[in-house]
């Protein structure tokens, strides 16, 4: 995710794109990968990674759709697909440029200028020109950067609405989307991926645990402090528990998260231009799928341990913790040790679950749990190898973390204190009892009484 | 003619089907339904809360026969409904006053 972050890219310079045959055949060396096929590859990577993480969103929409009831369906399955669709317009309009100043800050290393350029592609006959029309001829294509950094952006907003299931108003929770995916998730990226200071500082997140999954909590828990908790979940001390509607369509939800991730850390690696770089992907695949796995055993054992049988929404929540965990650093540790990092990240869950509920915090889908606390401990984590140019700290992990988090957690709280004064970001007890699919929108996820 | 309603164990649904319909009764209307009796409920774990389910999923029937076989027939759903264990359901028996068949109009006897 760090522009800054340049593997050596092709170490032979080529004059010409493509030797011409005949020279190539009669040179004693191989011939070099040029900067052509470097490009390609860069941008293909980018481009694979942006469709996988993309189709987190289904992975989230489908999870989320599990995990609320049935009468609240269609208005998660809504949020889900405006929150990615304001997402992916916010992000060109602001988002992408205040994140990756390239170089170019209003407030040296804090804050980017708005809108100083709105192209992020190149010009559509880049044919004619060969790679001197490409605007980065060195690297990738802008317009496969912009698409794989618009995933991540998307992806913060879609551990928001999760958390805030059941409860909020459609349009109070699509403003916040406008502001954190246009605003608040890019100025605080900017610090660390668009080469701000906690980058010169030394903070290390590879793919993003604080960066995408911390800052998405962090929103979330600031949303779920000012909405309050579902009506008669802490009813007398006791936490009375709503199950959720379709325990398939979460497992199928969990496993596109899976699936998404390999895009999500892989596609981190940011260049596939050399043996070196897809080793280094393939690393991550393999850590990557360990964390998982790890978080999920882990959840399985816990909670057989704690409540005598085990709980599927907490394996899956497991999964995803192990996933979040190993996302800071997935391509330093060896295979055991992305299996302790999940692990742990599994522990987490299995912990912080009951203990938000203890505090009367209601996270309908477990969503503070696993990219807030998991994604503190993955960032964490990244110590034990020193990450992936062996340099990182504890004291400035611990410093991103604080800046990108405190800052997330406080802006957030200011938006839905001002949407809460202005609109009101509740719906009425009535519209809650009945459900938002028939109170906000007038449509039932599953009709059951209709003309035949 | 008589109503006879039966609250029965779900899995024994089809098993009282075949052998209600071996003794003649030509038709019954089938509810998935939740109640409790002595059976009572249970308790389960959802994300580390536990909670009370204080109401068990029954299958209710409910059939119209003639006078004469309302006794058969709740004799033959007691001994084909039954596992000896407790939650096995309640039958009763009710009188009915009239009955049409849609399709002729016809009437009582006639129409079940």
């Amino acid at each position: 995710m760090n522009k800054n972050y340049f593997l050596p890219l092709a170490a032979v310079a080529t004059a010409a794109l493509l030797p011409a045959m005949g020279f190539a055949q009669e040179a004693e060396a191989p011939p070099a990968v040029t900067d052509e096929v470097v490009w390609i590859f860069n941008s293909l990577l980018f481009l694979i990674g942006g469709f996988l993480v993309f189709f987190m969103a289904a992975g989230f929409a489908m999870l989320e759709g599990g995990l609320v009831r049935s009468k609240n369906v269609t208005m998660q399955m809504t949020k889900n697909v405006a929150l990615f669709s304001l997402a992916a317009i916010m992000y060109w309009l602001i988002g992408y440029n205040l994140m990756y100043p390239l170089g170019d800050w209003a407030i040296e290393g804090y804050f980017s200028g708005l809108f100083p350029s709105w192209g992020v592609m190149e010009p559509v006959y880049l044919n004619d020109m060969g790679l001197e029309g490409a605007d980065d001829a060195g690297y990738a294509s802008t317009g496969s950067d912009f698409i794989f950094q618009l995933m991540f952006c998307a992806a913060t907003a879609s551990i928001v609405s999760g958390a805030l299931a059941e409860r909020i108003k459609l349009w109070p929770f699509l403003i916040f989307v406008i502001v954190l995916t246009g605003f608040i998730y890019p100025l605080t990226a900017s610090w660390q991926w668009g080469g701000g200071w906690l980058s010169e500082a030394g903070f290390s997140d590879f793919a993003g645990s604080t960066v995408v999954h911390a800052c998405g909590a962090a929103a979330a828990l600031a949303g779920a402090i000012v909405l309050g908790p579902r009506l008669g979940k802490y009813k007398d001390g006791k936490v009375n528990p709503m199950p959720g509607s379709n325990l398939a369509l979460a497992t199928l939800g969990m496993f596109i998260l899976w699936l998404g991730w390999f895009g999500f850390n892989g596609g981190s690696q940011l260049a596939m231009g050399s043996a070196a770089d897809i080793a280094d992907v393939s690393r991550i695949f393999a850590n990557t799928n360990m964390a998982a796995a790890a978080g999920a055993v882990a959840a399985l054992i816990l909670t057989q341990l704690f409540y005598g049988k085990v709980d599927l929404t907490m394996v899956l929540n497991g999964a995803l913790a192990g996933l979040v965990s190993i996302t800071a650093e997935p391509l330093a540790p060896s295979l055991g040790l992305a299996l302790i990092i999940g692990a742990v990240g599994g522990l987490i869950v299995v912990l912080t679950v009951p203990m938000l509920d203890k505090m009367k915090i209601d996270d309908v889908v477990g969503a503070i749990p696993v990219h807030g606390f998991a994604g503190i401990w993955g960032t964490l984590a990244v110590v034990l190898t020193g990450g992936y140019h062996g340099e990182a700290a504890l004291g400035t992990q611990i410093l991103g973390m604080v800046a990108i988090i405190g800052t997330t957690f406080v802006l957030s709280l200011i938006v839905w204190f001002i949407l809460k004064a202005v609109m009101g970001i509740r719906v009425s007890e009535e519209a809650e009892l009945e459900g938002l699919d028939v109170s906000e929108l007038g449509m039932e996820a599953y009709p059951d009484f209709t003309k035949g | 003619m008589k109503l006879i309603i039966a609250a029965i164990k779900p899995f024994k649904l089809e098993e009282v089907r075949e052998a209600l319909t071996s003794i003649g009764v030509r038709g019954m209307m089938v509810t998935e339904i939740k109640g409790f009796g002595s059976q009572s409920g249970h308790t389960e774990i959802y994300r580390g809360a536990e909670y009370a389910v204080n109401f068990v999923p029954k299958v209710k029937l409910e059939i119209v026969v003639a006078d004469s076989m309302a006794d058969q027939v709740v004799e033959t759903i007691q001994t084909t409904a039954k596992t000896d264990k407790i939650g096995d359901g309640k039958i009763f028996v009710l009188d009915v006053a009239s009955a049409v068949r849609v399709r002729t109009g016809e009437t009582n006897d006639d129409a079940l």
